[in-house]
């Protein structure tokens, strides 16, 4: 009972500004998780969070938007072959389990320390995490640029080639991503890690996707097709799991999603138009540019907490705004790419079948 | 040679008679008709909001409520988005990539 009042007064008032704010955030954010697989979260929640909604809202919200989006993309990608279901349901289970657990981690914290706790937990996990894997996706993307060799297929990392080759019997599945058997010994912790991710800060996919081509090596354009899967079996069950304790703005959630629809197809589309590498150099840009972004947001909720002296009101405003400006970059960084992939692949297609035309006609 | 202009010609008239198909097959009619569904389904969210508030942050057997609702959005606005692309003409490349 405490949940469900908190929970309604925690929900906001929407007008027309607010309403046409999320949707085209979701808009953004479903471009880039239509195009990597995840990564509307990483925008979406502190999206939520600049328009005052308390961080376990958000993040309850945006997993359910998540879920509903995440089948479209995964239905429009499996069309183009990209997803293996298997290993996104094998991997999707196991993060069922680290999204309850990592629910029930969220619940404490804000039982504990409030709002201003849960919130500067979501964003001390986002720069630590961002930092980590954002740093190297994108340090991956560039070494295959600066090489020259962006059409080569990508190279199956070392580690990847010790699972693969690692046989435990009784628990050897074959993942047709993967074209190779691996035991779930390895894909459970993953999985979990995926999950509780998800659940405590809305964002499963930037550990999900790295670890599918990284640590299993699937090639990205799969790795990010199949966490569409994962992210509908966990949504699904996290949604629920934040609904039932009243925690799901349903409004944020569908409007959210009208915008994220939009974009889920256009970057499922987009996909098809680029390099491999394009997928790693779109993913670790925006990583580490929410990244700066959330970080600002620190000494804010730290001040909140009274964990630090008290900064004055100047300073909260002009960091409030850094970090929303910042975060709107990496909105248009991601939506940019993906956006000038499409139409110079739409335009290259074009002048093809003009030629072929003519030569036709000739 | 002209083994190689007739197969040109007949790519050439393949490409144009599927460009044709495409051009009728645009998905206007279920565009319109999902479009319609979708904005029925939003503007019933946003003008009860209240009502929609208070059930829906109950809680306990009530969470079946945003998750079912989440379902019949992405169904009805999903197909709408969907075709909203194809009829705009921005579709997936033609040549597949070679996914492993």
């Amino acid at each position: 009972m405490h949940d469900v009042v908190g929970a309604l007064t925690n929900f906001v008032d929407l007008d027309a500004m607010k309403i046409a704010y999320l949707f085209f955030v979701g808009f953004v954010g479903g471009l880039v998780s239509g195009f990597i697989g995840s990564g509307g979260a990483f925008v979406l929640t502190p999206a939520m969070m600049s328009l005052g909604v308390p961080g376990l809202v958000a993040v309850a919200s945006n997993m359910c938007h998540k879920f509903p989006k995440a089948l479209v993309g995964a239905i429009k990608r499996a069309k183009y072959g990209q997803v293996d279901v298997k290993i996104g349901i094998v991997l999707g289970i196991s993060a069922e389990a680290g999204v309850l657990y990592g629910a029930h981690i969220q619940e404490n914290i804000k039982k504990a320390f409030g709002d201003a706790g849960s919130n500067l937990y979501v964003s001390a996990a986002f720069v630590v995490i961002l930092a980590i894997v954002g740093g190297f996706v994108l340090r991956d993307a560039l070494k295959t640029y600066k090489s020259g060799n962006t059409s080569e297929e990508e190279k199956v990392t070392k580690l990847a080639k010790w699972v693969q080759s690692v046989n435990i019997p009784g628990t050897m599945v074959y993942f047709k991503s993967l074209d190779a058997r691996i035991s779930v010994l390895f894909t459970i912790p993953l999985g979990f890690a995926t999950g509780m991710l998800a659940a405590t800060i809305a964002v499963g996919g930037f550990i999900g996707v790295p670890a599918m081509i990284y640590v299993l090596g699937a090639p990205s354009l799969m790795a990010s097709a199949s966490e569409l899967v994962i992210a509908f079996v966990m949504g699904m069950g996290g949604s629920f799991k934040f609904a039932l304790h009243g925690l799901v703005d349903i409004r944020l959630a569908m409007i959210i999603l009208a915008g994220s629809l939009f974009g889920i197809q256009l970057g499922a589309i987009g996909t098809t138009y680029v390099k491999p590498f394009m997928i790693k150099m779109v993913m670790g840009v925006i990583m580490v540019i929410v990244l700066f972004s959330r970080a600002l947001m620190v000494p804010v909720y730290l001040s909140q907490l009274g964990l630090i002296q008290p900064l004055s009101e100047g300073i909260i405003t002009l960091l409030k705004n850094t970090s929303f400006i910042i975060m709107i970059l990496a909105l248009f960084s991601g939506a940019f790419i993906v956006i000038k992939s499409i139409w110079s692949g739409l335009m290259a297609e074009r002048k093809m079948s003009k030629e072929v035309l003519k030569h036709g006609e000739a | 040679m002209l083994q190689a202009a007739n197969n040109l010609k007949i790519n050439g008239g393949e490409m144009a008679s599927g460009y044709n198909k495409n051009v009728r097959k645009k998905p206007i009619g279920k565009m319109i008709f999902m479009g319609i569904v979708s904005i029925a389904l939003y503007a019933e969210l946003l003008l009860n909001q209240d009502v929609i508030n208070s059930n829906f942050g109950k809680g306990g057997m009530y969470a079946f409520l945003p998750i079912i609702t989440a379902f019949v959005f992405s169904y009805f606005h999903g197909a709408f988005t969907g075709s909203f692309w194809t009829v705009l003409g921005i579709k997936a490349a033609k040549k597949k990539k070679e996914v492993k």
